[in-house]
């Protein structure tokens, strides 16, 4: 008897106690699109923190993650989905892939700037933020005598043509964001406006965020709009490479989320929970990764001249930012930047060209009409396919969505959309050459 | 048969082929049923779930063209399809020109150093993701070296990379040495007979070149001229790093990875880049049909070589010199590159360092083993379905053996994120008996290698088998061998060039492949080389260490190439002291 009642007890005791350190054992699966800068640290002091833990760390850029976790659901084996484009959470949200939690840390503020930290519903927490700003290269902008930017309109000048790059929405959720914020700051039509004149000045719209910041490092482009750590940590690294946070400029938090089914439960949750404490914050003060903390404490730690968007109102807090609209129009937004920009890059840049030159023209030798025909020609460029009601109308988002219902392809859209954009563009370009030659 | 060796000239495959060609015995018929579930399940299925978005309509899932209709209604592909045209063509053009004369020079004249020229001719192949193209930019980029320092001497700046002009110029440098490996090896097999009895006519110069070798050699031409086109065309690597978006191959790419977005077209686009790559591939076939390519004297051990005259060597020097120098310079800046401090607009780094070197040292073993174990399984997996199916479509009257071939082949055309997507699709939800899913196995990156390179070995192999003479196998049968004592005896040991050419390409280009991989990769335990790189090479302060390992893949494969082509060189010398 004695050796059962033994038994009996060793068996209760190692089900407490694998019950007990179910949080505190075992591998953590985090998938992530974050470098080795980034999660190497974070790897080190959570498993410091966390003995006994291993984070295992999958690298996979934004798109091939969320694809990964779709394909994977029916016998899942990740724990987290680590990555900075809400997006990209709203949609393995949306289909249901995510666990919602609420983690234990205190003192954190609903909003940084004017976006909202959490997702309301609890399913991904933001545990850091980065603010989007100018990046270039000071050994370029010598060569080419370029002045420092100060603000997103500078950028439209003249003397930028062909020298500025930016990752395109469509393919970077952060800089989706940035537009997002221009076009809810300045309005439909104006924002539209602002945007195509800066992308007139493009060199490059690069595929993958990173491309800019390595253009812009390797100096084969100038200047870069980019997310404030890729600068500081390109300047971390010794290149020469300078940072502006424009007047007016938009917050985006990075987050963090459980992934539905995980099979380290606790261990997720205790990661999540490590993130966003203070310990966990500070982490993100190293020089390498440099993000902006989601816990305003955390900055008496930072350095004197860290931003801190919870005192300076200028990152982020006066821009309106409503998550509902943007997310209402996301998809269109981004093919409606893609038709009328990206994949007509050429054509605009010849017509942003054309519109420079004879600028320069009218301004040794004024003429009225031919400043009217300019200012048509900018109207021409700046002209969208649909109003800001048309982007949000069913009709329209479903055709991105591959929602049931029927309506619209779209392939049938784009080709509209880019029709329009092409024919303006070359009718903008024919006006201002037309100016041009007068001139003379 | 000596009419049977009779290159250019185009005969009716009639006589002792008809007679040889009678129905497949039951081996061969087992073969090509075994290869056929090969396919099916690694590649068509696979592919196939993902691909079907392509037939259906929006909404009701139904059976439907619409949405290859939008295809040719949208400029934007239109206009993507005859770039990718236009620049596929141009790279087989401008790579001839890079292989031609290192093939011919190597391989035709007593010349030193070939065995090394040949090495580092193939070294182009091996451009690491990401590293290779950020040297590219650093040498021929706008602010690159060279027009860095042609502007401050000159003042004017050369387009190397703008554009589609900049596709077709680092395509051609990445993939000549399809041309050039497999034309060397064409080269090698050509009968010495056929040449002298050409100079005994009277024949010599170039002319003995354009009449006599040079279609000798065709089917190593062909060979390695349709790889790079049907790779260019369906790379989305280049252009995409290149930012020039309206190619078809990025633009299926852009499509089926963008977040939250339902869109057929990406897989339409896929479907056209599989049937335009059939399509050339049958071209090709065509262009070769009717003529036989197959030489009976085997024991030449391949062109005479002849010692070149002063001028000539001088000539020959230089321009071998200066293609490799052309062609190798994406590692020449890819190793400046990890020694490099900082290296911003300027022509050459600010300063050197080991430290990257230092950086990637200890965890590059794992990856050094995994790039090693996979690419090398890879390989042998595909020298032999590439060999299979060559013997099946050459020598054997099998219905439908062609789409053997044609199937094997639009792996080409498949960007590796669909073929990622698919095999965890299909694989995923196979449970192995401790509940592991069969798609974590590391062994399921081998199977996608291998089927992403299968391309590579068949057409390497396809064109060594059709240099043979059937009449050799006839000979043996005559003499009583079974067949597959003749495959043993003869075959292979006469396709062995082709084959060693085949499978070091394809272990080469397994050994630097991302876009599947990153789909499949499960843990760093398992991760190979290039994964490593791209984990490296998305913050600044890895672009170092991730040259040093993309330095590091590079010379492991070409030290496993050089060693291959030791082993060429000596069985062909064995060959000749036989002889």
């Amino acid at each position: 008897m004695p050796r059962h009642y033994a038994a009996a007890a060793a068996l209760i005791g190692a089900a407490l106690f694998t019950g007990v350190a179910f949080a505190q054992t075992g591998k953590v699966t985090v998938v992530t699109s974050f470098s080795k800068d980034v999660t190497d640290p974070f790897k080190q002091a959570f498993e410091k923190a966390h003995p006994g833990v291993t984070l295992d760390v999958q690298n996979r850029n934004t798109n091939a993650g969320v694809k990964y976790l779709e394909e994977t659901k029916a016998n899942n084996q990740v724990d987290l989905f680590w990555a900075s484009a809400p997006d990209a959470f709203e949609v393995l949200k949306g289909k249901g892939l995510l666990e919602a939690y609420k983690p234990k840390a205190e003192g954190i503020p609903d909003k940084i700037g004017s976006y909202p930290i959490n997702d309301p519903a609890g399913f991904y927490s933001g545990f850091a933020a980065s603010g989007y700003g100018i990046m270039w290269n000071e050994r370029y902008a010598k060569a080419n005598e370029l002045p420092e930017p100060k603000d997103w309109q500078d950028l439209a000048k003249a003397v930028y043509f062909d020298h500025v790059a930016m990752a395109a929405p469509s393919r970077s959720g952060t800089t989706h964001l940035t537009i997002e914020t221009i076009l809810q700051g300045e309005g439909w039509e104006k924002g539209w406006r602002t945007l195509k004149e800066v992308s007139g000045n493009f060199r490059q719209i690069t595929e993958r965020s990173f491309g800019v910041p390595e253009a812009v490092n390797s100096g084969q482009v100038g200047f870069g709009i980019v997310i404030d750590f890729f600068a500081f940590s390109s300047q971390a690294s010794g290149f020469p490479v300078k940072f502006v946070y424009p007047t007016v400029t938009t917050i985006v938090p990075a987050n963090v989320a459980v992934v539905a089914n995980a099979p380290n439960k606790a261990g997720a949750q205790a990661f999540v929970d490590y993130l966003i404490s203070p310990a966990g914050q500070e982490v993100l003060l190293e020089p390498s990764i440099r993000r902006l903390p989601v816990n305003p404490a955390v900055y008496d730690k930072a350095p004197a001249d860290y931003p801190n968007p919870f005192k300076d109102p200028s990152l982020g807090a006066r821009v309106k930012f409503d998550v509902e609209v943007s997310e209402k129009r996301s998809n269109v937004v981004d093919v409606l930047y893609d038709q009328t920009v990206t994949f007509q890059l050429d054509a605009l840049k010849a017509a942003t060209k054309a519109i420079h030159d004879a600028e320069a023209a009218l301004a040794k030798k004024d003429n009225a009409e031919a400043r009217a025909l300019v200012s048509e020609a900018r109207d021409l460029v700046a002209a969208m396919p649909i109003t800001a009601e048309q982007a949000a109308s069913p009709e329209i988002t479903g055709a991105f969505t591959g929602g049931k219902e029927k309506g619209a392809r779209q392939a049938e859209l784009e080709q509209q959309w880019s029709a329009f954009a092409k024919e303006r563009y070359a009718q903008a370009q024919a006006k201002a050459e037309e100016v041009l030659k007068r001139a003379r | 048969m000596a009419d049977a060796t009779t290159a250019g000239r185009a005969h009716a495959p009639s006589g002792p082929f008809r007679h040889f060609m009678t129905s497949a015995t039951p081996g061969q018929l087992a073969l090509a049923l075994a290869i056929t579930v090969f396919l099916a399940l690694f590649l068509i299925i696979p592919v196939g779930t993902v691909i079907y978005v392509a037939f259906t309509e929006k909404g009701t899932g139904t059976f439907t063209l619409v949405n290859f209709v939008d295809f040719a209604r949208t400029d934007l592909f239109i206009r993507s399809f005859w770039n990718s045209v236009y620049v596929s063509a141009m790279s087989v053009v401008l790579a001839s020109i890079f292989a031609l004369p290192l093939a011919y020079i190597t391989t035709r004249f007593d010349f030193r150093g070939a065995m090394l020229i040949q090495t580092l001719g193939f070294l182009p192949l091996i451009m690491p993701p990401f590293v290779g193209a950020v040297a590219m930019l650093l040498l021929f980029g706008r602010n690159g070296t060279v027009n860095l320092l042609l502007n401050d001497w000159f003042g004017f700046r050369i387009p190397f990379m703008e554009g589609l002009n900049g596709v077709i110029f680092v395509q051609a440098v990445h993939y000549f040495p399809f041309i050039l490996i497999n034309l060397s090896a064409a080269l090698r097999n050509i009968d010495r007979a056929m040449e002298e009895a050409a100079q005994n006519l009277g024949c010599s110069g170039f002319r003995l070149f354009r009449r006599i070798v040079f279609p000798l050699a065709m089917p190593g031409y062909i060979a390695g001229a349709s790889l790079v086109f049907v790779k260019v065309f369906d790379d989305l690597a280049t252009p995409l790093l290149l930012n020039v978006k309206d190619m078809l191959a990025p633009q299926a790419y852009l499509r089926v990875t963008s977040i939250g977005i339902a869109d057929p077209m990406g897989y339409v686009i896929s479907v056209v880049l599989i049937v335009m790559s059939i399509l050339a591939m049958w071209v090709s076939a065509r262009a070769m049909r009717g003529k036989d390519y197959a030489t009976v004297q085997r024991g030449g051990g391949g062109l005479a070589r002849r010692q070149m005259r002063p001028w000539e060597s001088v000539a020959a020097y230089a321009a071998v010199f200066l293609i490799l120098l052309l062609v190798l310079a994406p590692h020449i800046g890819l190793l400046l590159l990890s020694f490099a401090t900082i290296w911003s607009f300027s022509p050459l780094p600010d300063g050197f360092t080991l430290a990257h070197y230092g950086r990637v040292f200890g965890e590059s073993f794992v990856y050094v083993k995994n790039t090693l174990i996979y690419a090398s399984l890879a390989g042998l997996i595909d020298v032999v379905l590439g060999t299979a199916i060559a013997y099946l479509v050459l020598r054997t009257k099998l219905i439908g053996r062609q789409w053997l071939d044609w199937a094997a082949t639009a792996a080409l055309a498949i960007p590796g994120v669909v073929l990622g997507i698919g095999y965890l699709r299909t694989f995923y939800g196979v449970q192995l008996p401790d509940g592991t899913p069969l798609a974590t196995l590391w062994i399921v990156i081998v199977l996608a290698l291998a089927i992403r390179r299968l391309p590579y070995a068949l057409r390497a192999c396809y064109a060594a088998l059709q240099q043979i003479s059937v009449s050799l196998e006839e000979a043996a049968e005559n003499l009583g061998a079974t067949k597959v004592r003749t495959v043993r005896r003869i075959v292979l040991p006469l396709m062995a060039g082709g084959i060693l050419a085949g499978f070091v390409t394809s272990f080469a280009t397994a050994a630097v492949e991302l876009s599947a991989t990153l789909m499949l990769v499960q843990s760093n335990a398992d991760a190979p080389l290039a994964y490593g790189l791209y984990v490296f090479m998305q913050s600044a302060a890895g672009r170092g260490p991730g040259a040093a390992l993309g330095v590091i893949a590079v010379l492991l494969v070409a030290l496993c190439t050089f060693a291959s082509h030791l082993i060429i060189e000596k069985s062909q010398k064995a060959k000749g002291a036989g002889h």
